[in-house]
């Protein structure tokens, strides 16, 4: 047996456990939904808009962010590799950010922009911004020496350099950089929805809880697992496919 | 122009325009107070016996949440990385789980537990699982055949392959996790605060949050963010040394 296939087998088990304890009285159905009831919840929640919409606004925040967060974090990791004191200055900086609970800091921006998308896409934002900057910086540094010397060989002016030899030779490293910050924004956005109450699929989760419609509360959380976990996946994909062989 | 110079130079610019700000009566002013509002209400909090009874919850509920989660998630990380197929079968789940927000979870967690402090707890240790049930199973699979092979060759049992072979042949590694567990706990078990709590430094700032007093919810956060990223860096000297204790 393929281990793919003894872990659908083991995830079918543990589902038909779960039925099992839920039919038998053992749990509470107000505590575990039982899975048969996932799919008649799930295409209740699809006819009153509760899937397809809020995926999509959840979706188009994290790329709002992490575009706003590419826009200012390339250039800004540019400079940094560009000019050296000031990476020396502030690389250690991003990097303890990057470390740090910034989620945290969201009823800073709760009282700064209010209850709403702007909150949201800045918390995003913030969480795209880090690893992009860092990325782009280490991308630029690691381009080698012997491609830049070439360049300049050629009588290449700074700008050309940079346009012509540097930029396409980190390329594959920015490209990580989004690819984290693109995760990164979708993962603390979806947790920001669900703790104001407010946006996409987050706050569904939230909304489900509290109107005790606990098939949908699961559907909900089950949704935000596969979406992160397609979007990682795919994303994934996409770099390794980029990337020169 | 030196690095540090910059760095110092940085701060007081941002300190200055925040103040600038609050003066300017550009925004409105208990949104963005005074530098030394926020440190007269950081003082006044550090001498109220309630912040000190919100913060042994939160360290409670975090050091809980911490070493169960860890247990398990070492547990785990040794089972999967030994047994290739188990850990070829679970990866794509753990992998999909560990990618969610934990967050979204505690709805599923207070239905389980209840809305107390259990339930931060989970939440801490559900956090705290992950990476270290990831960066376990991924160390171990790099651990060196030759000490597996002496373990076998000497009859040991799964306990004693355990204990006596893969433990210490990761002890960098478990001071990597334990510092990826902790970072994750915290954030776990405040956000559940701030969710929907009674007690603990989360509640704390939901409260002034709640009753707009922003000066008092910017102390709160100074002392979280001190807390946080201070215990964080003393982790990553201890993981350091250790590292270069166990390489020398």
């Amino acid at each position: 047996m393929k281990p793919a296939t003894a872990g659908i087998l083991g995830v079918a088990a543990a589902a038909l456990a779960m039925e099992g304890v839920v039919r038998a009285g053992w749990v509470s159905p107000l505590v575990v939904a039982p899975p048969s009831a996932l799919p008649e919840a799930f295409r209740r929640m699809w006819d009153e808009g509760f899937i397809l919409h809020p995926a999509l606004i959840t979706l188009a925040q994290a790329f709002a962010a992490t575009g706003a967060a590419a826009a200012i974090g390339i250039p800004w990791g540019y400079v940094l590799w560009r000019r050296p004191v000031l990476g020396e200055a502030y690389t250690p900086w991003i990097g303890a950010a990057f470390a740090a609970p910034t989620v945290l800091l969201f009823p800073l921006f709760l009282v700064l922009f209010g209850r709403g998308y702007a909150t949201t896409i800045f918390v995003g934002f913030i969480a795209a911004a880090i690893p992009i900057v860092l990325k782009t910086r280490e991308a630029f540094v690691a381009v080698p020496k012997v491609l830049l010397d070439v360049g300049r060989s050629f009588n290449l002016g700074e700008g050309g350099l940079v346009r012509r030899v540097a930029f396409p030779a980190a390329v594959p490293g920015i490209f990580t950089g989004l690819r984290l910050g693109l995760i990164y924004a979708l993962v603390n956005i979806i947790g920001m929805e669900f703790l104001i109450d407010f946006g996409g699929l987050g706050r569904i989760a939230s909304e489900m809880y509290f109107r005790f419609e606990i098939p949908g509360m699961y559907v909900a959380i089950l949704l935000i697992v596969l979406v992160s976990w397609i979007f990682l996946a795919a994303l994934t994909r996409l770099e390794t496919w980029l990337r020169p062989r | 122009m030196a690095a540090s110079q910059i760095r110092l130079l940085t701060l007081v610019a941002i300190l200055a325009a925040w103040e600038l700000v609050a003066r300017s009566g550009l925004l409105y002013q208990e949104v963005v107070p005074s530098l030394l509002k926020i440190a007269a209400a950081f003082v006044r909090m550090l001498f109220e016996k309630d912040t000190w009874r919100h913060f042994g919850v939160t360290a409670w509920e975090v050091g809980a949440g911490l070493a169960a989660g860890y247990l398990l998630g070492l547990a785990f990380g040794l089972a999967a990385g030994t047994r290739r197929f188990f850990g070829a079968a679970v990866a794509p789940y753990v992998d999909g789980v560990a990618t969610a927000p934990k967050i979204v979870f505690l709805p599923i967690v207070m239905l389980l537990v209840g809305t107390g402090i259990g339930s931060k707890l989970a939440l801490g240790a559900l956090s705290a699982f992950f990476p270290v049930a990831i960066n376990t199973a991924a160390s171990v699979r790099q651990v060196d055949p030759v000490l597996v092979r002496v373990g076998r060759s000497f009859r040991l049992s799964r306990w004693q392959m355990a204990t006596r072979i893969y433990v210490p042949a990761l002890r960098p590694s478990l001071v990597t996790s334990l510092r990826l567990g902790f970072g994750l706990a915290v954030v776990g078990v405040l956000l559940a605060e701030i969710k929907l709590s009674n007690a603990g430094l989360g509640f704390l700032a939901n409260e002034h949050y709640s009753n707009f007093r922003v000066a008092d919810l910017y102390a709160v956060l100074v002392l979280i963010f001190v807390v946080a990223v201070g215990l964080n860096s003393l982790m990553s000297r201890f993981a350091e040394r250790r590292n270069q204790r166990i390489c020398s």
